[in-house]
């Protein structure tokens, strides 16, 4: 089968076929300058403020699911085969408001009005899916979304009453579902789409295979996933990324089982979709979640793109390096894998030969014996980089630490362990005698900078601080803060 | 009934009159994106879009700048220089002539605007700036206030406030204190950012679509660039993704650099910064450091106080004059000093010139006074709220402040009072002691302050307003006025005044956009002062006009003018009624003008500033507020637990936009104390130039409870609108009380025995460090 020269999808209750993609064209600017929809709004083009969220629905197994997402950062030519909704899409033919936005309205929910837009699209994404919304749930939700004006209080109020105007049930989303599944499931051809020439091409691969032989044949090709990093290379730093390779929609990087203790996550799983499993088998990652980036970042951003880009400062690693992770790299037909840890060699360096792509990861489930924490600490509770993030896996068996694997973000050049600290422990009592002893090895794991997320003096202090966390927990006493009750 | 209505209660109200929760005009829009902000306006055929070039050293002499790449790049058609501006190359708005445009050869902070690029589109701009290339001789940069000597150079002439002697004062009392407080900067972080949008006209025409708090400071700065008169240029906002102070004077740039390129090329031409770019560029509120000595007695009694404000005011003046002086005038917050001096330091530094916030230098004019609060109470081991209430402003005496104002509204007692019962404050505090004594890594901390703020720009000409208003045949009506829509709701508010005066619904009143060409040489919607002023003016406009129709007729009705009586949607004259359009026709028909002028400006006010005395204020706003914390004393994080205000704005006009501005005040103040964070590097580069690194509050920063109260009794001494009282700024420093339920949560750790002298923002880093600090003097 040839190659399709143009992309397909359903922007509100149009189907839209492009040829004229360029590949770092971002959603958001063909909104606005070629389609005129001027509701969805820029305000940072970085991922971070929200006010150009919009709704994207793709098939995955067959099934629909929307998700907010940021169109500043999101690109167009990875929209193949999605349903895009924006603000336009919500009110009715006859004027009447849709319930999240007549909740708006009558909770004085928006003053300058310029987030508002942003806002109701996260509200929309939620209320479909939880219609009785937690106060938690709406936080969690709008961790994407920054308003200037109203505290967000009466946004909070808003949100709690949308179901009072209205219900999902009848909402378009929900009676158009199987139009739209048909049309969505209509424009998939299974070819490889291929955009442009020289240095404005990007190619949609067919499968996980055809992938793996593009990127050996083009192996300085721009992989993006879900272009919460790559994005910002073209909106702040407007680098020339072609030729550009989408895998945001090949369902064959999106598996995530588990077997033999051994939960597998195909290297195109969302934090979401990675975390809705993980935080129920590693019930401490759930705090973890809550941490990583506004929901919008979470739909979009992968945790193979978190473990491939190399960062000292993604939150993934660290706990997944504590809990001894592997990672399978691919290269055409080829595999290998290796200790996560090992993956990393020094700053903007990873063990990644030329054409070679993460494929998954695979985190094991820690037994009953293990004691594991994870914790982020950074300027702002949410939605916030890390200044320090510090992963615990310690077994202890008769008052003693038989093993331990402590891992560091935000604390060295790459995601690292701690080993003199762990060499510290491995053998001891586990009493605090032996944590305060433990302290001096931090100085011989890291020597961390100073820039303006923390000091390095801070976070050498909270980094031996959250060990004590870990001590005083494991006592049974109260030594973390929580927004709320436990579930 | 609320004693808010006056009206006859068998007659209907009208819709949306004053002390009606009318929703934001905008609301519907706002929901559904239909709201029109410049960058959405239609584009016309030929519209071309600008990106500013900005320097990369804080401070050195340009020696060479290569632009042949630059205009070589793909869509490029125009580059301007300094070279380009046919007027003056100037937009310091105190006329100190000390703010280029684009700068000549001396640059001085890292960011300055040298050049600027004309493109087909803004990508294409974009990607143009980056091409140039500037060889630069460098010189030393003073970045932080801390490096600047004792003769260094300010930007403005420094303010001296004095009553009585307080050196004096401090050494003859029995205890005395000496201190310094570090207090950050704030960017805006409006939503939407700058943005301009020039429209060539004939002759030396040229309109404005700006986001400005001041179109007329605009209108001015964009005639003067380009060498026309001020009746050539017309600037427009129907309203702005906020402003907070930030488009106050930081517009210009911005309205002048289109108008020139559009002017020059004679197409339309937009601007719109990155984000990082609008970071970089524009000015913030000011970062202090504030000096400190207090005299006090065995009870906590302030006998004396001396204050020395230095401010990072950046490379030129702009509004850091008035700032500073702002600072000076809220050195006391709410209490009575009976011997004060304080002096401002407004200082030359090579970053960004800083400018107008929310609150002007209050707020960090009031900090000085709260810390001060905390020195003495820790030094006599009482509850800072014991020391706060012994020293307020009396009624009667102890009333004068130390601008020789005197206080004759007080109600800062009584608001007090009122939050600490409603807080169950005592019960707390005895709750959060015991709770503290068990647990040893997580504390509480708690804490009520108050907020004085003063009403009026100090500049006293500025305290003036004008508004339009036409009726139309069909007995519609046009309403226009000089101030400016961020979201504060401020339209909404002066519609319902009108609408209250005409006794005519609020969807009769037709709101327009702001516009130099209907109303001119206004002045900044800033200082709070919006409705006060606005809403006077278009009272005034709306009663010219109902005085000309009772006049009309009381005369061809022949009834006598006190039996004219305007009720909802008609009007009584003498024993029969008539709909309000019907008496409109009427007046149309025999030829009454159906448009008025209204005109404002605050009485009572002068301010010499020479002697640091006068009535700078016509009134001032009061609050309280308490706020719960809980500290993770190991790694420095915190989370509010419960907040309670009572605030107070007069008889208010809305209570859903007052409540707003209280709770959005409240929360954007919070995020100036705790987690915004501005981080130049040594180069004088400023490292927190977007969200991703500048922190603002998000929802799940909120007070987990968070109760909010309107005074309900309080009403304006002054015969203000309504008596309503300004509420766009006061709120903001309501969130004192979370840097200081911090500092009582940072003090447990030594037994509150020592001051932790928590420095703003509070970021986790600094609140371990002060953690720290305090376990070490404990320990000893």
């Amino acid at each position: 089968m040839g190659a399709r020269h143009e992309i397909r999808f359903l922007l509100n209750g149009t189907p839209v076929a492009l040829s004229d993609v360029r590949p770092d064209e971002t959603l958001l600017d063909y909104l606005r300058l070629r389609q005129r929809l001027t509701g969805t709004k820029e305000g940072c083009a970085e991922g971070d403020c929200g006010a150009c969220t919009v709704l994207v629905g793709r098939l995955r197994h067959g099934d629909l699911a929307y998700e907010s997402v940021n169109a500043c950062i999101r690109f167009l030519g990875s929209l193949d085969g999605c349903h895009v909704v924006t603000v336009e899409h919500l009110r009715r033919a006859d004027g009447t408001l849709h319930p999240v936005q007549q909740a708006m309205v009558d909770h004085h929910g928006s003053q300058c009005g310029f987030c508002t837009p942003g806002f109701v699209m996260s509200l929309y994404a939620l209320w479909m899916r939880e219609p009785q919304l937690s106060e938690r749930a709406i936080e969690k939700a709008l961790q994407g979304n920054l308003c200037r004006c109203t505290g967000y209080e009466p946004i909070v109020r808003a949100a709690q009453a949308v179901s009072d105007y209205g219900d999902v049930a009848s909402d378009p989303l929900a009676t158009e579902r199987a139009a739209v599944i048909a049309a969505l499931e209509a424009m998939k051809d299974g070819v490889r789409v291929e955009i442009g020439s020289g240095r404005e091409r990007l190619l949609i691969p067919a499968d996980v295979d055809d992938f793996a032989a593009i990127l050996e044949a083009e192996p300085k090709a721009t992989i993006v996933a879900g272009a919460t990093d790559v994005g910002l290379w073209v909106t702040k730093f407007m680098r020339e990324i072609s030729p550009v390779v989408f895998i945001g929609g090949l369902d064959g990087l999106h598996g995530i089982d588990e077997q033999d203790g051994i939960i597998t996550i195909g290297a195109g799983v969302s934090y979401t979709g990675a975390f809705a499993l993980l935080e129920k088998r590693i019930p401490a990652l759930g705090a973890l979640i809550d941490r990583i980036g506004g929901e919008q970042v979470r739909n979009m951003g992968t945790i193979g793109g978190n473990i491939a880009n190399g960062s000292p400062i993604g939150d993934t690693p660290p706990p997944l390096i504590a809990l001894g992770a592997t990672l399978t790299l691919r290269r055409g037909k080829a595999r290998r894998t290796i200790p996560l840890e090992d993956f990393f060699i020094d700053y903007g360096k990873q063990d990644r030969v030329p054409g070679e792509f993460v494929e998954a990861v695979h985190v094991p489930v820690p037994d009953a014996s293990s004691r594991f924490a994870v914790w982020k600490l950074s300027k702002r509770r949410d939605e916030d980089i890390t200044a320090v993030l510090g992963a615990f896996d310690l077994r202890i068996a008769d008052g003693r630490v038989e093993a331990a694997r402590i891992a560091y973000g935000g604390m060295a050049a790459t995601p690292k362990r701690a080993k003199s600290v762990e060499k510290a422990l491995v053998g001891k009592p586990w009493t605090e005698k032996t944590v305060e002893a433990a302290l001096s090895a931090y100085e011989g794991d890291f020597q961390p900078i100073s820039d303006m997320r923390a000091s390095a003096d801070y976070r050498m202090m909270a980094a031996k601080n959250l060990l004590r966390r870990f001590y005083v927990e494991s006592t049974g006493s109260l030594a973390n803060l929580s927004r709320y009750e436990a579930a | 009934m609320s004693r808010h209505e006056t009206l006859d209660p068998d007659q209907a109200k009208i819709a949306g009159g004053v002390a009606s929760d009318q929703k934001h005009d905008s609301a519907h829009k706002h929901v559904s994106g239909d709201a029109v902000y410049i960058d959405d306006m239609p584009e016309p055929a030929g519209t071309l879009h600008a990106c500013l070039g900005l320097s990369e050293v804080a401070h050195g002499t340009i020696k060479g700048m290569d632009l042949s790449k630059v205009r070589a790049a793909p869509g490029v058609v125009a580059v301007l220089t300094a070279d380009d501006i046919p007027g003056e190359n100037d937009i310091s708005p105190t006329g100190l002539h000390d703010e280029p445009i684009l700068t000549d050869d001396l640059v001085q902070f890292f960011g300055q605007p040298v050049f600027a690029v004309i493109a087909e589109t803004r990508d294409a701009a974009r990607r143009a700036c980056r091409l140039v290339k500037i060889d630069y001789a460098e010189e030393p940069a003073l970045i932080d206030i801390a490096d600047a000597g004792a003769d260094a150079r300010l930007v403005t002439a420094p303010l001296k406030l004095e009553r009585g002697d307080s050196a004096a004062a401090i050494a003859a009392a029995p205890h005395s204190i000496k201190g310094q407080m570090r207090v950050g900067g704030q960017d805006h972080f409006y939503l939407e950012g700058q943005i301009a949008f020039a429209m060539p006209g004939e002759d030396g025409d040229v309109t404005v679509f700006s986001s400005t708090q001041h179109p007329s400071e605009v209108q001015h700065m964009v005639a003067h660039a380009l060498g026309v008169s001020s009746h050539a240029v017309t600037i427009e906002v129907r309203r702005m993704g906020g402003g907070f102070g930030g488009k106050e004077t930081q517009a210009n740039l911005f309205a002048v650099i289109s108008a020139i390129a559009a002017k020059k090329l004679n197409r339309p031409v937009k601007l719109r910064p990155d984000r990082d770019d609008d970071m970089t560029a524009t000015g913030k509120r000011h970062d202090f450091l504030i000096d400190y000595e207090v005299g006090f007695d065995d009870d906590g009694g302030i006998l004396g106080v001396d204050f020395t404000y230095a401010a990072r005011c950046g490379y030129a003046a702009d509004l850091s004059g008035p700032v500073t002086d702002r600072a000076l005038f809220h050195c006391d917050n709410a209490y009575f000093y009976p011997a004060a001096r304080a002096v401002s330091r407004p200082l030359y530094t090579n970053t960004v010139s800083n400018t107008a916030f929310r609150g002007f230098g209050g707020p960090q004019g009031m900090v000085g006074a709260e810390r001060i609060i905390d020195e003495v109470a820790f030094a006599l081991g009482k509850d800072p709220l014991e020391i706060r209430k012994k020293n307020l402003y009396g009624t009667d005496d102890r009333n004068v402040t130390p601008y020789h104002q005197t206080v004759e509204d007080n109600v800062a007692e009584r608001i007090i009072a009122e939050l600490e019962a409603s807080s169950g404050y005592a019960a707390r505090r005895r709750e959060i002691a015991a709770f503290n004594a068990k647990s040893p890594v997580i504390k509480r901390g708690l804490a009520l302050t108050p907020v004085k703020f003063g009403i009026s720009f100090t500049a006293t000409h500025f305290n003036q307003a004008g508004a339009l208003v036409h009726v139309y045949t069909d007995g519609s009506v046009h309403l226009n006025h000089g101030g400016t829509e961020m979201g504060q709701g401020l339209y909404t508010k002066v519609a319902q005044v009108v609408a209250e005066e005409f006794q005519i619904d609020i969807d009769q009143v037709k709101i327009t956009a702001t516009t130099t060409g209907k109303v001119p040489n206004t002045s900044a919607t800033a200082a709070s002062s919006g409705s006060d002023l606005n809403g006077m003016a278009a009272q005034d406009a709306a009663r010219q006009i109902k005085t000309r129709l009772i006049d009309f007729v009381s005369e061809a009705h022949d009834v006598p003018k006190d039996q004219v009586v305007f009720l909802p949607g008609r009007v009584r004259i003498g024993n029969r009624e008539i709909p309000f359009a019907e008496l409109i026709r009427e007046a149309y028909m025999a030829r009454v003008q159906l448009s008025a002028a209204g005109f404002y400006k605050t009485p009572k006010i002068h301010w010499d500033r020479d002697k640091g005395e006068g009535r700078p204020f016509y009134y001032f706003a009061y609050g309280a507020a308490c706020a719960e914390v809980s500290v993770d004393t190991l790694t420095g994080e915190y989370m509010v637990e419960r907040v309670d205000i009572l605030h107070e704005t007069g008889r208010s006009l809305n209570r859903a936009i007052d409540i707003g501005q209280i709770e959005g005040g409240f929360i954007q103040g919070m995020g100036w104390l705790t987690t915004e964070e501005l981080i130049w590097d040594g180069k004088g580069r400023l490292r927190t130039h977007a969200p991703s690194t500048y922190k603002i509050p998000l929802a799940s920063d909120r007070p987990k409870v968070f109760n909010v109260a309107l005074a309900d009794w309080a009403e304006n001494a002054e015969p203000t609108v309504h008596r309503s009282k300004a509420v766009g700024e006061p709120p903001f420093m309501l969130a004192m009380c979370v840097l200081h339920a911090l500092s009582d949560a940072v003090a447990s750790v030594a037994d509150h025995r020592v001051c932790p002298r928590l420095d703003a923002p509070a970021t986790p880093e600094r609140v371990l460090m002060a953690v720290e600090r305090l376990r070490a003097v404990g320990a000893r």
